[in-house]
């Protein structure tokens, strides 16, 4: 089996630079890449191109990153919950593109599958359609959006073999996935780094073809946004 | 006039035995309190979860397991998990029966605004703008007028659109409205105490209402 293992995430985002385009997995705080924002933090590297679903928040995720002026922009689907965010971009320090969810998981699936383009309904008829191709299939419109193009994608699976095989865990698995399959180099940082042989073939969410660099991550803090919870009666 | 309870409650009578049903943030939530007994649906949350269940115990949160408000929940037996690209793509293929989200403004013509205040608010659209671009049948749940008194059922939105032609139903604490193929808000039903009078007062879209429109019946 070919050994995709690095030491940790330091390693892992070696070459990650100023200007580089990155994916990085996650919903809300639920499945994100924390070793590897953590590193990325520590290294300091500016200029960069996150495409996220959110922008974490002011103290954790991706608003680690935002604190530092690291990202020049963000494309992601929803980012309410981050009051440095909401600064930077009212201030014209951070570009932002708000894309629809489903358009952002699919532009992401259409990159891991070799596709280059996808029609969606969603945004035609709004501002997310402006400049874009509209083609009419059985008399319903749809927008032209492009796989998305990037140097890296962050994933964070349950389990992952030195193969580079992934498992996720419950709805932490959200973008992981997809984003796994759509990097040039796609870094997994897993709770659980296993030999070859130990997860079921059958198993496997991402084969490890779609994965460059694994490592065993550490201190997973794992925060909840919203902690809901009913009483036992 | 309803309480945002009594929105949710008249919202899950439109709900039908073995439906997928998306609900969205705030009052679309609510609904799930309210289901009748019998009723069998499964609840989609869009980041990628089939069979949503209530809020865990206390103790019993999973950092790993969430809705797409972010709040701890818990599976139920028969759940299933998948990634955000097939949970679009259930949407997209129209496999949800039911969506039910909250705006800041419909129009006459079933155009939705609920992501965007220029200037003010930019929180970003999220699933909503795939959710009425493709779903079959979706109600809206709303505040008939906004805090400063004005109606939010338009003739025509001011704000960003989410999606144009594609709301059927909404809700607010004074009425049940459909909206007609051929543009204009339907007066279906009243809440308890609001008269006739005063729904035309504050829908400033075009309103087909019948002055004798029945009163909702929540039990």
């Amino acid at each position: 089996m070919i050994n995709k293992v690095v030491a940790g995430a330091d390693e892992a985002i070696r070459d990650i630079k100023e200007g580089s385009t990155l994916m990085l997995g996650g919903f809300g705080l639920c499945g994100i890449p924390e070793n590897c924002i953590t590193a990325l933090v520590k290294k300091g590297v500016k200029g960069l191109t996150c495409i996220s679903n959110n922008a974490g928040v002011d103290d954790f995720g991706i608003g680690l990153m935002l604190q530092q002026r690291q990202v020049k922009k963000m494309i992601s689907s929803y980012v309410g919950e981050n009051a440095e965010f909401e600064r930077q971009l009212l201030s014209g320090e951070l570009e932002v593109e708000l894309i629809p969810q489903g358009t952002l998981a699919t532009r992401c699936m259409a990159a891991g599958y070799g596709m280059p383009a996808i029609f969606t309904p969603a945004g035609v008829g709004t501002e997310v359609a402006e400049g874009k191709e509209i083609r009419n299939f059985n008399g319903k419109d749809y927008l032209m959006e492009y796989a998305f193009d990037a140097d890296f994608a962050l994933v964070k699976a349950w389990k992952g073999d030195t193969a580079g095989n992934l498992i996720f865990r419950s709805t932490s698995r959200n973008f992981n996935p997809v984003m796994a399959m759509a990097g040039k180099i796609t870094i997994a940082e897993v709770e659980e780094l296993v030999e070859p042989g130990v997860l079921d073939p059958d198993h496997i969410h991402t084969p490890g073809v779609y994965v460059h660099r694994i490592f065993q991550g550490a201190n997973y803090e794992k925060r909840i946004e919203q902690r809901t919870v009913r009483p036992r009666n | 006039m309803l309480d945002k309870n009594g929105i949710a409650k008249r919202i899950a009578k439109e709900i039908r035995d073995g439906y997928y049903v998306n609900l969205g943030i705030g009052i679309p939530t609510l609904v799930a309190n309210f289901i009748p007994d019998g009723i069998n649906v499964v609840l989609q949350s869009e980041n990628g979860l089939l069979g949503m269940g209530p809020f865990p115990f206390e103790g019993e949160e999973d950092a790993d397991l969430i809705n797409a408000g972010k709040q701890t929940i818990t599976t139920l037996p028969g759940s299933s998990i998948f990634d955000s690209a097939m949970s679009f793509g259930m949407i997209r293929s129209q496999k949800i029966d039911l969506t039910i989200l909250g705006a800041m403004e419909v129009s006459e013509n079933g155009d939705i605004a609920n992501w965007k205040i220029p200037g003010k608010m930019v929180k970003g659209m999220g699933g909503a703008m795939d959710l009425v671009a493709s779903a079959k049948n979706i109600i809206v749940a709303m505040q008939h007028v906004n805090k400063a008194g004005e109606s939010k059922l338009l003739p025509k939105c001011s704000l960003p659109l989410t999606g144009v032609n594609c709301i059927r139903k909404v809700v607010t604490e004074l009425a049940v409205l459909d909206i007609l193929p051929e543009g204009g808000f339907k007066l279906i039903e009243r809440a308890p105490g609001v008269s006739v009078d005063y729904i035309k007062q504050v829908t400033a879209g075009k309103l087909f209402a019948d002055d004798n429109a029945p009163e909702m019946k929540l039990d």
